[in-house]
C-alpha cells in the first residue's frame, strides 16, 4: 500500500505530468513554449499551471522582456523532490 | 489494467522531457551526405593537387596558365566552404523534413539552443585556424578543424540525440593523431568528415528515422 501512497494524485493529470516534465529538465520555460510543447490552449495551460503554483511544485516569475509581458515557470525545490518520488513510485508499479 | 495508465504516464513523462531538452529532428540522412560531399570534395582537391605537383603536364598542355600555390590555395579553400554550405544546407532541409514529419517546430527552444552550444567551440576553431595561418602552421589546421569540430559535437550532444557524441570523440581522437601527421590533412580531413559522417549518419539513420517511418 506504500507504493500507491506515493503516487502522488496532484501529478496524476497528462497535463500536469507534461509540465512538470519539462520544468524538471530545464532551468525554466516560458508560458508559449510549454504551451508549443503540451499542444494546448491558453486557457487550459493556465488553469493548470495555477493549480501546480498553489500546491508549490512551481514557481511563477512575470517579466517584462522589451514591453512584451512574460511568464517563466520554473520548477521548487519540494516540488522536484516529489516528482521524483512519483517517479518511483510509477517505476515500481509497473515492476521496474 | 491500471499499471497500462502508469506505463504511459512514464512514456509520456520520457517524451516530454526529451521533446522540451533536446532537438531529436536531426536526420542521419543529412550525416550520410555530408560525409559523401566530404568524400567528393576530397575526391577534387586532390586531382587539383596532383595538377599542381606536376608542372609538366601542365606545361608540356597547351594552356598558357602557371599554377601557383596562391591559386591552388583558393581553389582548395573554394573547394572547402563549397562542401560546408551543401553540408549545411542539405541538414537544415532535412531537418525542417524530419520536424515537419513528427510535427515539430524546427526553429524552438531546443534547436537555438543545439545550434548556440555547436557554434560556441567551431567558430572558437575557426578564428583560431586564422591564427595558425597568420603564424604560418599551415600543417596544423587540419588536426585542429576536426578536433574543433569534434569539441563542438561533444558540446551539442547533450541538447540532441546522443550519437553525435561519439562522432565528437572520433574526431577529436583522429584530430589529435592527425598533429603527428602533418603532411596528411586531407587524408584525416576525409576520415573524419567522410567516413565518420557516413558511418554516425547510418548508424542514426537506422536507429531513429527507419524505426519512425
Amino acid at each position: 500500500m506504500s507504493i500507491i501512497n506515493n503516487i502522488n494524485k496532484a501529478f496524476d493529470h497528462r497535463i500536469k505530468l507534461g509540465i512538470m516534465s519539462i520544468l524538471m529538465v530545464n532551468d525554466y520555460a516560458d508560458f508559449n513554449t510549454l504551451k508549443e510543447l503540451l499542444g494546448i490552449t491558453d486557457g487550459n495551460l493556465a488553469s493548470h499551471t495555477k493549480s501546480l503554483e498553489k500546491d508549490k511544485y512551481i514557481k511563477v516569475e512575470k517579466q517584462f522582456i522589451g514591453r512584451k509581458p512574460n511568464t517563466r515557470y520554473s520548477v521548487t525545490a519540494f516540488g522536484k523532490s516529489a516528482f521524483n518520488k512519483h517517479i518511483d513510485a510509477l517505476e515500481k508499479l509497473i515492476g521496474r | 489494467m491500471k499499471s497500462n495508465k502508469y506505463l504511459d504516464d512514464i512514456s509520456e513523462i520520457k517524451n516530454m522531457m526529451s521533446r522540451s531538452s533536446r532537438f531529436i529532428s536531426l536526420s542521419g540522412l543529412s550525416g550520410i551526405l555530408a560525409g559523401i560531399y566530404s568524400l567528393i570534395g576530397f575526391v577534387i582537391a586532390q586531382s587539383r593537387i596532383k595538377i599542381y605537383l606536376e608542372p609538366k603536364e601542365v606545361l608540356e598542355s597547351t594552356q598558357p596558365i602557371a599554377i601557383n600555390t596562391a591559386q591552388l590555395s583558393i581553389e582548395l579553400f573554394t573547394i572547402a566552404i563549397v562542401v560546408i554550405i551543401m553540408a549545411t544546407i542539405t541538414g537544415i532541409l532535412l531537418s525542417i523534413r524530419k520536424a515537419k514529419q513528427s510535427d515539430e517546430k524546427i526553429w524552438d527552444v531546443s534547436s537555438k539552443r543545439l545550434a548556440v552550444n555547436f557554434l560556441i567551440p567551431l567558430v572558437t576553431g575557426g578564428i583560431f585556424c586564422i591564427a595558425l595561418l597568420q603564424e604560418n602552421h599551415v600543417g596544423l589546421v587540419a588536426p585542429v578543424t576536426l578536433i574543433f569540430y569534434g569539441l563542438a559535437c561533444v558540446n551539442a550532444s547533450k541538447y540532441t540525440l546522443g550519437d553525435v557524441r561519439y562522432l565528437g570523440y572520433a574526431n577529436i581522437l583522429i584530430g589529435l593523431i592527425a598533429t603527428q601527421f602533418t603532411g596528411y590533412g586531407l587524408y584525416f580531413w576525409a576520415l573524419g568528415f567522410g567516413v565518420f559522417h557516413i558511418f554516425y549518419g547510418t548508424r542514426m539513420y537506422l536507429k531513429f528515422d527507419i524505426k519512425k517511418i
